[in-house]
């Protein structure tokens, strides 16, 4: 049978793995060792390697193994099996979605209270307002803003060349949709579309025109117990996109990141997602064409709104050694130095997480070579921070952005109206935030 | 049957020892864990853990969503079951004539049980995908109409039962194979000289003979097709589009494992082990009585 044989192997692993354990021998001199579990793979695993072993090696008192525990959700769902198991890891990387749960678990080590125990002092405030607002509460920091990033829009100047359209992103919806047309009839494959569906058409959308996802202001004062997505703007946005799939001009490529593909690929003239992308689109176009980049599109007789960042965090986690977490304090020291945020974001396309940071990197000529690097920045900096555009913090926020994505799905297919689809999304999502609220009340 | 006898008492428990603890550690254990948290509502860093009773199972059975991923998973189960042990049946026919190479084809047509459910999802992807799968490309010569099962509901499902169809496919011929030439020539040489022909003889004679095997390969594609497809599922379309694709285990994990809710996904998987449950008792109640191997 093929389940008792996968079963057998597993065994014969885990015996394996026990022998080993039992037969390691013993750090030559005792360096305190910090668990940090992350969900980073590809280039960006390489760059995390890099981090640990460059504060490794800057001190002799503690060792930082970074360990990749597979994609966000199985990273999140390993530490809490292990913190569950009394064997937590130091430091994990949690997904933004995954905030107001561990706010709520009662697992946390808040951050600020983290390095004042261990006597390190750092200049909160040179955090970049959108970045803080979303991992604090009540004013202090809970985790370690690590790799974040807002969506951006990047276009193909090539196929903008071959449609006779000026080497310039659409600014608004409407050139959006005129562009993508012109895309179209041009021979291009896919006009425009979007990756991470929920985060860029829904999340940001809503916040970039200041409209309300949630409310008690998005989750951020108190508990949020209601969507509200499925408003007249919801219902809007929804109805272009929809339009845009009917009529050709808007190509839906899947859910997560995998849309990327299809503008890696030299497919689609206009794109929005991460702007960590630009490492990614860098080395996929390479030789094969040219690309841009903008800020997001906006709609016409909406105020001005901001942005939300994207992208994870690092949580600290209790039932540790005070020593240990020593350890982590001086770790995180090591990566808000603005040294590290300089290094991690020229490498990535992940924002800095500092100001001084941007400044460092305006100063170095980094931008005029980069200049893709600096639209996010200036994206963040020309918005306005408002109650609808500080952040998203949802219970269980992880099932509500599948559902919302299952009906926009849905909407994107003509199964349903967006209306109906929204409405759905909000029953569903209204029900995960009453468990979740019924589980903290 | 031949009976073994051992002398030492002992030997024989100690024999099968490992393979209790195994069942013991690997199953019982996390049978009765999910069965105990079936009846809570716990936070996913367990430290609340509220009573619920029998609530998550009411929820279960009145959620909508839930129901549509049953029907999906009986659809599913059912086309992946009948389909591939028809077509397994067919080729295991053609692959029993005496022909040359016969070596060869039998090696070839077994080789995809050989791979794991989530690399056959990844070669199936390289193939279908719409924008850099080799097929929809070819497609695109011929005819305008857009495959793109990343919105089409009906042509995602398809795609995934074909796979599954594919991916079993060499365990069923093998079992087909075995099947046809344990029926003696003698039986069909009979049919031949009473003046029955080839259909006549695959209908009246080799496809009851061949009835347990086939009875065999229905349970065993069942629990296939239901349990064990999950990793080409993750790995081709996530459930989606919509949740056309959603089959019970994989909402089980998604659940769990994605959304956290322990107690419902523990309802689920309470559901799913009444399910395999009852395969089995169905299999070992009917099938065993009347195969003769």
């Amino acid at each position: 049978m093929p389940r008792t044989m996968t079963m057998m192997r597993w065994t014969a692993g885990v015996s394996a793995l026990l022998v080993a354990v039992a037969l390691a021998p013993a750090a030559a001199h005792a360096k305190t060792e910090i668990q940090w579990w992350h969900a980073m793979q590809g280039v960006l695993g390489e760059r995390v390697n890099e981090i640990a072993a460059k504060f490794n090696a800057s001190q002799n008192d503690y060792e930082v193994k970074a360990v990749f525990k597979g994609a966000y959700p199985d990273t999140l769902t390993a530490a809490i099996a292990a913190y569950r198991a009394k064997q937590p890891p130091h430091v994990v990387q949690v997904f933004e979605v995954g905030t107001q749960t561990m706010l709520s678990s009662g697992a946390v080590y808040p951050v600020y209270q983290l390095m004042k125990d261990n006597g390190i002092a750092i200049d909160w405030s040179d955090i970049l307002g959108p970045v803080r607002s979303y991992y604090s509460s009540g004013g202090n920091l809970y985790s370690m803003a690590f790799n974040s990033s807002v969506p951006i829009l990047y276009y193909n100047k090539d196929l903008f060349k071959k449609a006779g359209l000026a080497d310039k992103p659409p600014a608004s919806w409407d050139e959006v949709e005129a562009m993508a047309k012109k895309l179209v009839a041009s021979g291009a494959k896919c006009g425009y579309s979007s990756a991470w569906p929920s985060w860029v058409l829904m999340e940001n959308m809503h916040a970039l025109h200041d409209q309300p996802f949630a409310d008690h202001d998005n989750g951020y004062d108190g508990l949020a117990t209601t969507l509200k997505i499925n408003g007249a703007f919801g219902v809007k946005m929804m109805d272009l996109l929809a339009r845009g799939a009917r009529e050709g001009w808007f190509t839906y490529n899947g859910r997560l990141s995998k849309a990327e593909a299809n503008m890696g690929g030299g497919e689609c003239g206009i794109f929005t997602t991460s702007s960590a992308f630009i490492a990614g689109l860098t080395r996929a176009a390479d030789g094969k064409f040219t690309w841009g980049t903008g800020p997001l599109p906006k709609m016409s007789g909406y105020p001005q709104g901001n942005a939300i960042i994207g992208g994870a965090s690092l949580w600290v986690l209790k039932g540790a050694k005070p020593e240990e977490y020593k350890g982590v304090a001086q770790f995180f020291k090591y990566l808000a130095s603005t040294e590290n945020q300089v290094w991690w974001a020229g490498v990535t396309g992940y924002l800095p997480i500092s100001n001084t940071a941007v400044k460092a990197m305006e100063a170095s000529g980094h931008f005029q070579k980069n200049p893709q690097q600096r639209t996010a920045i200036t994206q963040l900096n020309s918005g306005k921070t408002t109650p609808n555009s500080q952040g998203i913090r949802l219970g269980n926020f992880v099932s509500i952005r599948d559902s919302s994505e299952e009906q926009m799905e849905n909407i994107f297919s003509g199964k349903k109206t967006s209306k109906q689809g929204l409405d759905d999304a909000v029953t569903k999502s209204n029900e995960i935030l009453k468990d979740f609220a019924a589980l903290y009340k | 049957m031949k009976r073994t006898v051992f002398r030492n008492r002992w030997l024989p428990y100690l024999l099968v020892a490992p393979q209790v603890a195994i069942t013991l550690v690997f199953f019982f254990w996390p049978a009765f864990d999910s069965l105990r948290l079936s009846l809570y509502r716990s936070s996913p860093f367990g430290d609340k853990l509220i009573w619920v009773g029998l609530a998550n199972f009411q929820r279960l059975f009145g959620d909508r969503a839930y129901l549509r991923s049953a029907v999906t998973t009986f659809i599913f189960s059912f086309l992946v079951t009948f389909a591939g042990m028809g077509v397994a049946l067919l080729l295991a026919a053609l692959a029993n004539a005496k022909i040359r190479g016969l070596g060869v084809y039998r090696t070839l047509l077994l080789w995809p049980y050989g791979i794991a459910p989530a690399i056959a999802g990844i070669i199936w992807l390289f193939i279908f995908h719409p924008s850099y799968g080799i097929l929809p490309y070819v497609l695109s010569f011929v005819t305008a109409y857009q495959f793109n099962w990343f919105l089409k509901g009906w042509v995602a499902l398809l795609l995934i039962t074909v796979a599954a169809i594919w991916k079993q496919f060499g365990y069923n011929l093998a079992f087909y194979l075995a099947g046809l030439q344990a029926i003696p020539d003698s039986v069909l040489e009979a049919a031949s000289v009473d003046g029955a022909g080839p259909v006549r003889r695959f209908f009246s004679m080799t496809f009851p003979l061949l009835s347990p095997v086939t009875f065999f390969l229905f349970t065993l594609n069942m629990t296939f097709a239901f349990f064990e497809t999950f990793g080409l599922v993750h790995s081709v379309t996530q459930g989606g589009p919509g949740d056309a694709t959603t089959i019970l285990v994989y909402k089980a994990w998604k659940d769990g494992f994605e959304g956290l809710q322990i107690g419902i996904s523990a309802a689920q998987s309470v559901v799913l082990m009444v399910i395999v449950i009852l395969l089995t008792a169905f299999q070992f109640r009917y099938a065993e009585k009347k195969v003769v191997y």
